[in-house]
């Protein structure tokens, strides 16, 4: 045989090389698997076509009608988008607001720290608030809950693209692990490394694959909003995109090793459903929450904190400008610990699961060992 | 050398393995053979540390066996089974990347293992696209591409054809040539004779024989003895302390109740006529183990 080795049955693998083999094998086997290529080209064509189906609309509009009066229209002078109505006084542009002739109206303020408010009729446009230089108050002549429209797009946003993501590469996850235990491969991967590098590199692996997908779309949805010259929208969505992409991957990370790990209690593919429904569910919760409640700071409060939920709710109060700055740093705190908890109880389910073949393993069973 | 002590195991108050007890010597071919259910896997199992036993000891040149010592270990598990999708080739120096060669040594090691057992032409394909038998060479591959020093194989030859049995009993006793101990299970009687130095078999959880095979074959041994002669050997019916079992003509086979017995028989029967040939028939495999299983 070689004559460059002489060593008798190799040599044990540093933790490190073994898990990076392994998180290797996982983002090669995936990167050639033509489902994943097509699905995953299909999602960066959507969020491409949507950016420039809104640059389209952006470039259509003639721009937000607004009345603004003599003492605003420094404020309004760098703005762009605006179709401007100029108006006598306050009174003339409450008007017009009124009548429905402009969407909002820029009026000199003496009361605001600006020298200057926005009046509305039960909503500010986001396009107007976006545009000034520095958001005025606003004073709304018939208020509504909320930045309704705006919010509602984020929230589904965040919403879909944490369920997309979560559900695929968790259920990506959950198939290689039943997988390798259905074709009894496992016995000789686990005869060569230590059962943790093995879980370790499936979760690093497919948390890669999962961040590269985000990282993608993100950058699709920031050069598209660019180049299609939205940058008003763009600075709203710069700050929440890129927390949303920093509690994802701990997010991510969470579901993945939990996943894993009950994926490990059964010994066929059909099976799978019976242990990770309760992940199912976990995952697709603040995808609803979010889009029933996204006009609810109560319920987004609680989401921001709760570790399942903080990637979309968290982000989703900073896109609103309801959480203070040393919020989102005490919630991902609270998630990497709960990550950290996770990794342990699955690394043990999964240990105390993976050679058991036949029936589905008891949980209990599988957490006594 | 690798010895199981006292090895014991039950499933829900079911004892499937009992006091197991035997030796793995390097250089050696040992043959693990039993019924179904008799307990091989469950023992092999417990050796490669992928099944923990209830009690007893499973040392390696004296000490313990370790995690990592298991590591140098090949195995080949009675479920057979790889990637599907990989391709076999990429497989093989995946597997032997996890044990520890280099990317470039590994890549090397699989290309002239896959070559010996035949692969060669079958590098590059997926393992789902592989006959069974073809399947099976890759385990092999899969279980040796680390060159380890002790080698469990469950039931390497099951679904071969003639000519890869061939070639996969001349790669193992390559290795075990090259010092490795190697512990194979097999129905297959006949190619366990024909291969194994050392004999192990089990029934029931309890090893009923174990050592050497020709010191088994010995032990087995009945003074049964087979003649061919010119002349009729009738006579042989009425000499004392023997028992004729078969008989035509000049050909006979015999018991006899004592080596003087079957010298005597010998010097009469070439005083009678020429002998063309006088042989101690050894029992077969089989025949041994259909007797110690009883």
């Amino acid at each position: 045989m070689s004559t460059t080795d002489t060593r008798r049955g190799g040599r044990t693998l540093g933790a490190g090389q073994a898990i990076w083999l392994v998180a290797e094998r996982e983002i090669g086997s995936k990167l050639r698997s033509k489902a994943f290529v097509i699905s995953t080209a299909i999602l960066f064509i959507g969020a491409l076509a949507i950016v420039i189906w809104g640059g389209f609309q952006a470039a259509n509009n003639t721009g937000t009608p607004v009345a603004v009066t003599a003492d605003a229209q420094q404020y309004v002078a760098q703005a762009q988008g605006l179709d401007v109505t100029d108006v006598a006084d306050r009174a003339a542009a409450e008007a017009l607001v009124k009548d429905g002739e402009v969407d909002a109206a820029v009026v000199g303020d003496t009361s605001s720290p600006l020298g200057f408010a926005v009046i509305a009729e039960s909503s500010a446009p986001t396009q107007l608030l976006l545009q000034l230089a520095q958001v005025p108050p606003v004073e709304l002549l018939a208020p509504e809950e909320g930045n309704a429209a705006l919010g509602y797009i984020a929230a589904i946003g965040f919403g879909i693209v944490f369920l997309l993501a979560a559900s695929l590469f968790g259920g990506t996850i959950a198939q290689s692990v039943v997988e390798e235990k259905q074709t009894r491969v496992v016995e000789l991967l686990i005869s060569a490394i230590p059962v943790r590098s093995l879980l370790a590199g499936k979760v690093i692996g497919n948390t890669v694959l999962a961040m590269g997908q985000i990282l993608i779309l993100a950058a699709i949805a920031i050069i598209g909003l660019t180049v299609t010259d939205q940058t008003a929208l763009l600075q709203g969505l710069g700050a929440p995109i890129a927390w949303f992409a920093i509690f994802f991957l701990f997010g991510f990370i969470l579901l993945a090793s939990l996943f894993a790990a009950a994926a490990s209690m059964v010994s066929r593919q059909e099976d799978i459903g019976s242990t990770t429904m309760p992940l199912t569910m976990l995952v697709m919760a603040p995808y609803f929450l979010v889009i029933f409640f996204n006009d609810n700071p109560l319920v987004l409060a609680i989401m921001s904190y709760v570790p399942f939920s903080a990637p979309v709710g968290m982000p989703m109060r900073i896109f609103l400008g309801q959480a203070q700055w040393w919020e989102p740093l005490l919630s991902i705190a609270i998630l990497i610990a709960t990550c950290v908890a996770a990794i342990l109880v699955a690394a043990r389910i999964y240990e105390n699961s993976l050679l058991r073949m036949g029936g589905r393993v008891k949980l209990s069973e599988a957490l006594a060992g | 050398m690798l010895q199981l002590r006292g090895i014991g195991k039950s499933y829900g108050g079911r004892r499937v393995l009992d006091d197991v007890s035997f030796d793995v010597r390097p250089g050696r071919l040992t043959g693990f053979v039993g019924g179904n259910g008799a307990g091989k896997t469950t023992t092999m199992r417990i050796v490669l540390g992928v099944l923990a036993g209830d009690a007893g000891t499973v040392t390696l040149d004296g000490a313990e066996v370790t995690a990592s010592d298991r590591r140098r270990f090949g195995y080949m598990p009675e479920e057979r089974g790889l990637y599907p999708k990989m391709k076999v080739h990429e497989h093989i120096t995946y597997l032997a990347r996890l044990h520890g060669f280099s990317k470039t040594d590994a890549s090397t090691r699989a290309q002239a293992l896959l070559e010996r057992l035949g692969l060669g032409e079958r590098l590059n394909d997926n393992v789902e696209t592989l006959s069974l038998g073809n399947q099976q060479r890759a385990q092999i591959a899969a279980a040796l591409v680390h060159d380890p020093q002790v080698l469990i194989l469950d039931e390497p030859f099951s679904g071969l054809d003639p000519l890869a049995v061939d070639v996969v009993a001349g790669v193992l006793q390559e290795r075990a040539a090259a010092g490795a101990a190697v512990l194979f299970s097999s129905h297959q009687l006949d190619v366990v004779e024909r291969l194994c130095d050392d004999l192990v078999i089990i029934a029931g959880g309890t090893i009923r024989a174990a050592g050497a095979r020709d010191t088994l074959r010995a032990q087995h041994s009945t003074r049964r003895f087979e003649l061919v002669s010119a002349g009729d050997a009738g006579w042989l019916r009425t000499e004392p302390g023997v028992e004729v079992l078969d008989f035509d003509g000049g050909y006979a086979v015999f018991d006899a109740d004592s080596d003087e017995t079957a010298q005597r028989v010998l010097r009469r029967a070439v005083a009678q006529g020429d002998v063309a040939s006088f042989a101690p028939q050894h029992p077969s495999l089989a025949q041994i183990f259909k007797e110690v299983i009883q």
